[in-house]
């Protein structure tokens, strides 16, 4: 098992190396100076003395490597630099911003675990019934459904003309409703079908059918048996969707003014806030890659058989 | 093939989503011929009108004709989804057969690549570039071209690799074929349909893309009409006018879903099932 952990941590850093080399690259691609760009963003009239002054000053003069060098040995340290608009560091603004899309994506994980497991196993035991063809549909829907869209009718039948949930923000335990069923629904669709096709799968297995000659009860063979190998993909996918949602999470914040990453990300990029821009992205694509490690090393827990093929 | 096509007509949701795939296309085609009004004219006058003879589906909050507009808006919509796709597969194909056929050092240098783009949520890292190129409509081509070829040259590497290994290729090296010849009689043919089936399950997932960036506000820069704006320009009046943002909403949700359907009946028409 450690073993299997420390490869996978290995491979973890050339990744990492790659997605800093690409976030910063990513901000020398900009058109035009990034100091006039600062400038502007501080209402600076960008005189050539003023640019020549900043360039010096945010170690734009030096060559790229050695700016590459020291951008990744202050990232190292969480020094992201500091965002043109705010003036405040970028990675306190980011820790500020971190944790209601924490919370909103967590809320969407146990709203896809408790929607999308009674549809999937009712559909898969009822193949081709009336309930098996409803859920395929609602599962068609989900997925084509674009999620602003989705969010808009949600405030509108929801909360403006039935008044049952607060429209934006966030606060209460209410706020959290909308916004959560807006970022889950996509993806109950997908885990609904991916559970009843796994299940399915497994229904047909002989430990099925030794459960049966066993003479245990149907629902016992289904609850104990299937549904727990089932559920294996599901969780693999879940935990590779949390990294997805959390970048799904832009457009759902922007609808309910959720004041998340999302959010943050989207006002830096409309102000060309570059620092920000390029600091959400290293973030969020960290974050992303950690969160597949999690899960690749939850998968080695749960099925044992990953393990052994590490290790060979 | 007339196996394919026997299946493909006996599929009815197959018929019901490319009935509407085809009418969507007449909208994008012939949209001057198609709408009752100019989508941009502005008429303050008129604004936020119900339903009438002249504005079948009323107007807009700078009284502009929401039919018309959203006749307009498929043109922009499906137009580039399917320059996006179109842009992404001319990378991704050559790209992802020559690693795949290649292989060796130039095959272990793209997973890598691979690997690293991957690493980021594309959403993210498509926005990133906007915000780095810009707004605007070719930018957000461009950026969605630059994120996506990655996963569909990977696939299709992943599909030569399976087919490099067959007798017929082995038979045609034996000959003497020389490579570029094996890539455009041998490969090309037969790795085809399934990335045409890759295209068709997922340019309504481009689709609900481009219409996500529009409704940010990254994507088509106004007057131009695009579904995804308009229901991000109806942010404001949706209380009192639902309709504003209820019909771009739909036309959305009816492509993307005609697309998809139509993409897993293919599949399932040509029998292939996606690794």
């Amino acid at each position: 098992m450690g073993w299997f952990i420390v490869k996978r941590l290995t491979s973890l850093i050339p990744i990492l190396f790659g997605i800093s080399l690409i976030t910063f690259i990513l901000l020398h691609l900009t058109p035009g100076d990034p100091a006039i760009a600062y400038l502007r963003a501080s209402h600076i009239p960008p005189t050539d003395e003023a640019v020549a002054a900043l360039r010096v000053e945010l170690g734009l003069d030096k060559p790229l490597y050695a700016q590459y060098v020291e951008w990744l040995g202050k990232a190292v340290q969480l020094d992201l630099g500091m965002s043109y608009l705010s003036k405040k560091s970028v990675w306190d603004e980011i820790m500020l911003h971190f944790f209601p899309t924490v919370q909103l994506t967590f809320a969407s994980c146990i709203l896809i675990v408790v929607i999308s497991l009674p549809i999937g196993m009712i559909s898969a035991i009822f193949k081709g019934k009336l309930v098996d063809q409803l859920s395929r549909i609602i599962a068609f829907v989900s997925v084509s459904m674009p999620a602003f869209w989705f969010g808009f009718l949600l405030i509108y039948f929801l909360s403006v003309k039935l008044d049952l949930f607060p429209v934006l923000g966030r606060g209460t335990f209410a706020h959290l409703v909308l916004p959560s069923l807006t970022l889950s629904f996509a993806y109950i669709g997908t885990y609904t079908r991916l559970l009843r096709a796994s299940m399915l799968e497994n229904l047909n297995e002989p430990f099925v059918m030794y459960a049966r000659a066993r003479g245990l009860r149907g629902r016992l063979i289904v609850s104990r048996h299937v549904l727990k190998k089932s559920l294996l993909p599901v969780l693999t996918g879940l935990g590779m969707s949390f990294g997805n949602m959390l970048s799904g999470v832009v457009i759902v914040e922007t609808v309910f003014a959720w004041p998340g990453m999302g959010q943050l990300f989207v006002t830096s990029i409309l102000n060309r806030d570059y620092p920000m821009i390029q600091g959400c992205l290293l973030f969020m694509g960290v974050i992303f890659v950690v969160c597949n490690l999690l899960v690749d090393i939850a998968y080695s827990f749960l099925d044992p058989r990953i393990r052994w093929e590490g290790e060979k | 093939m007339k196996n394919v096509k026997r299946k493909l007509l006996s599929h009815k949701l197959m018929m019901i989503s490319s009935m509407i795939i085809f009418i969507m296309t007449l909208l994008a085609l012939f949209p001057p011929f198609l709408a009752p009004n100019d989508p941009n004219l502005i008429d303050i006058t008129h604004k936020l009108q119900g339903s009438s003879s002249k504005f079948p589906l009323g107007t807009d909050h700078l009284g502009r004709c929401i039919l018309s507009r959203l006749i307009y808006g498929t043109r922009t919509s499906l137009g580039t989804a399917f320059l996006v796709m179109g842009l992404t597969m001319m990378i991704s194909i050559p790209l992802g057969i020559y690693a795949g056929f290649r292989g060796g050092w130039v095959d272990y240098l793209f997973m890598r690549m691979c690997d690293i783009l991957m690493a980021f949520p594309s959403l993210l890292l498509s926005l990133a570039l906007i915000g780095i190129l810009g707004p605007g409509l070719g930018n957000l081509i461009l950026a969605m071209v630059l994120v996506h070829w990655v996963f569909y040259a990977r696939v299709i590497r992943g599909m030569v690799l399976s087919v490099k290994e067959q007798n017929f290729i082995l038979a045609a090296k034996v000959c003497g074929t020389p490579r570029l010849v094996i890539v455009i009689k041998h490969i090309l043919p037969a790795i085809i349909s399934q990335v045409v089936v890759l295209v068709f399950m997922d340019i309504g997932g481009v689709v609900l893309a481009i219409s996500s960036f529009s409704f940010l506000g990254f994507g088509i820069q106004p007057p131009g009409a695009e579904w995804g704006m308009m229901i991000n320009d109806s942010k404001p009046f949706f209380r009192n006018a639902p309709s504003l943002m209820l019909y771009p909403g739909m036309m959305i949700l009816i492509v993307v879903v005609a697309f998809n359907l139509f993409g897993e009946a293919l599949r399932d028409a040509l029998d292939l099932r996606r690794e």
